[in-house]
């Protein structure tokens, strides 16, 4: 084993102005939910937080236009019912293409693969249409139901069960009459945890920031996504931008609380699926 | 690869018991069951809706006709000298390239500081990935201010060093140099982790001949590196121009006040999903006139990632490093 290239100290300063580029686009986001309306106007522009925050946080949610509390609630919602539901089927999917003999199952991963490289966003028309027979407009169903299960899911678990799940347990547990189901459950779930997990956590932050279709079928300001009053927020007529950035500052929170206590797992999940890729 | 589930124990005898039974049953069909929610979803929303946006673009579909007349392929016709659109085409195309071929260089670059012997290393590694985990729609907001333009922080650093204000928002190519910075700012670290991972699993023993021959850190890097991953960044590149050509959140919210899916008031930045959600839905609901530049869409889509695949083939194949790399390899 050979050793990896010494850090230089050139090295660490491209890497702080890196980071520096990183985060301070999300730091000037709490600055400025933090400053009074006036913020956006001055010269030089604030770069420390200011003590305005209870203040706009008061605001935003007595703000008429944007609901932005039914838009967190909802936001929620959705994105906690798709993670356990896309958690679910792709565990049990994954467990059936990585163990268990059926005809056609080369075949099926090929067409599940080729379904990751299709821009599915284009069908977004039909899908319309499709939520309007089905009455679903304006309504969570409408971004909850088609999420529940994806290609990259299916193929992520599919990936990690056949080298983390031993074959000679799945054998062990059938021997002492265990069905399939039960296998899954008892044997193969326990074994897939910490994939699922990353699963989950890529799943919830990629359901939370979803505007395009969100955008597309739910039309009634009364009851958006969170990412939805941002929007209502940010198109509004009168721009109070301390108002609009607390609401990007809250909507963003949730999400760098998952990365700030799952980072590692995350990153881990990212980098063992370029590999595999 | 794995022992075979539905071969019968040995040590079992063949009695018809109805637990035997329903055992071979499961083994034999549970399978299916287990894949099929995937595949139903997957054809009620996923399949269909794109077949179908096909149907509805040789129609004159819109929300409130009742008969739908088949008008064959005079959408896409009427689209092909539609001056918006190509507009629209010029606009995600010139976004794309001045968006991908840096962040993907930077990206690169970037991964080469990352695998190095470095204290504190997740914590390098989030630094650059945080920006791919916040809310695309709040950045957008937040680049729309940074690049304002009479209180935007970019322009007031480029004040500072004595550069004349930007319109971000007016200038058509200024806009896309604005759009492109959020969506590299977003995927930079992201695809450098990606590039990371591949670098890690190129053996230190090659690099360490290669110095023996006396090639330096950059003919290192161009010669082992990059030829070792092109397959990675053939499959950063197919993606980069999946999502690259469908872009929408970004645009669509750097914009705001009247009629911002135009994409400012002379469609400076509006993409090609910009434009169709512009003719498909609010304000003019043309759902069938919206699907042919869905499907438009997707040949480009289509053309674009065959095309970067063809370049890239052709770069890597020319560096006579990489067949060297690779034979040593092997």
């Amino acid at each position: 084993m050979s050793r990896l290239w010494r850090a230089s100290p050139l090295t660490y300063a491209a890497l702080v102005l890196a980071a520096f580029l990183s985060i301070f686009p999300i730091y000037w986001m709490f600055v400025v939910a933090s400053r009074s309306s006036d913020a956006m106007g001055q010269v030089p522009p604030p770069v420390t937080p200011g003590g305005n925050l209870g203040a706009n946080i008061a605001r935003l949610f007595g703000n008429t236009d944007a609901y932005f509390l039914t838009g967190l609630i909802n936001s929620a919602i959705v994105a906690t019912t798709v993670t356990a539901s896309v958690v679910f089927f792709s565990t049990l999917a994954g467990f059936a293409f990585a163990k268990l003999r059926f005809r056609g199952r080369n075949a099926l991963l090929m067409v599940i693969i080729a379904t990751m490289m299709v821009p599915t966003q284009l069908g977004v028309i039909p899908l319309y249409l499709l939520m309007t027979k089905l009455n679903w407009n304006d309504r969570l169903p409408a971004v909850i139901v088609p999420a529940l299960v994806t290609g990259f899911g299916v193929f992520m678990m599919r990936q990690y069960a056949g080298q983390a799940v031993s074959t000679e347990l799945i054998e062990a547990a059938r021997m002492d009459g265990c069905g399939t189901w039960r296998v899954y459950w008892n044997v193969v779930l326990p074994a897939l945890r910490p994939a699922a997990a990353v699963l989950g956590l890529l799943t919830f932050m990629t359901t939370w920031n979803d505007f395009l279709w969100p955008y597309a079928v739910l039309n009634d300001p009364e009851n958006p996504t969170v990412q939805l009053s941002l929007r209502a927020l940010s198109d509004g007529y009168y721009q109070d931008m301390s108002q609009v950035f607390t609401g990007t500052a809250i909507a963003t929170l949730p999400l760098l609380l998952v990365f700030v206590l799952f980072g590692r797992q995350i990153i881990g999940g990212i980098m063992e699926g370029a590999v595999k890729a | 690869m794995s022992v075979q589930l539905d071969a019968r124990p040995p040590v079992l005898p063949a009695p018809t018991t109805r637990s035997h039974r329903l055992s071979r049953f499961d083994t034999r069909y549970s399978p299916y069951l287990y894949i099929t929610p995937f595949f139903l979803l997957f054809a009620v929303f996923g399949a269909y809706p794109l077949a179908y946006t096909f149907w509805v673009s040789l129609h004159d579909w819109d929300l409130l006709g009742t008969d739908h007349a088949f008008v064959g392929a005079e959408n896409y016709t009427r689209l092909l000298a539609d001056a918006d659109f190509w507009h629209a085409v010029v606009n995600t195309l010139g976004i794309f390239v001045i968006s991908t071929v840096p962040q993907l260089l930077a990206a690169l670059w970037l991964a080469n500081l990352l695998n190095r012997q470095l204290r504190a290393r997740t914590g390098w590694r989030m630094a650059v990935l945080i920006p791919n985990v916040t809310s695309t729609a709040a950045v957008a907001i937040v680049f729309g201010v940074l690049f304002g333009r009479e209180f935007g922080m970019v322009n007031w650093l480029l004040d500072l060093i004595g550069i004349d204000a930007v319109g971000w928002k007016s200038n058509r190519f200024a806009s896309w140099v604005a759009i492109s910075a959020m969506v590299d700012w977003r995927w930079t670290g992201y695809n450098a982790l990606i590039f990371l991972a591949a670098m890690q699993a190129i053996p230190r023993d090659l690099y360490e001949s290669a110095a023996i021959d006396g090639a330096s850190r950059a003919r290192q890097f161009w010669s082992i590196t990059v030829p070792l991953l092109k397959p990675t960044i053939i499959f950063a590149v197919i993606i980069s121009t999946i999502g690259g050509l469908q872009l929408f959140t970004e645009p669509r919210l750097f914009h705001s006040g009247t009629n911002p899916i135009r994409g400012g008031p002379l469609r400076e930045s509006q993409t090609v999903t910009m434009y169709m959600f512009e003719n498909a839905f609010a304000p003019h609901y043309n759902f069938g006139y919206g699907s042919a530049v869905a499907w438009l869409l997707f040949a480009l889509i289509a053309i674009v990632a065959a095309v970067n695949v063809l370049i890239i083939r052709r770069l890597g194949g020319q560096t006579p490093g990489g067949r060297a790399a690779k034979g040593d390899l092997r």
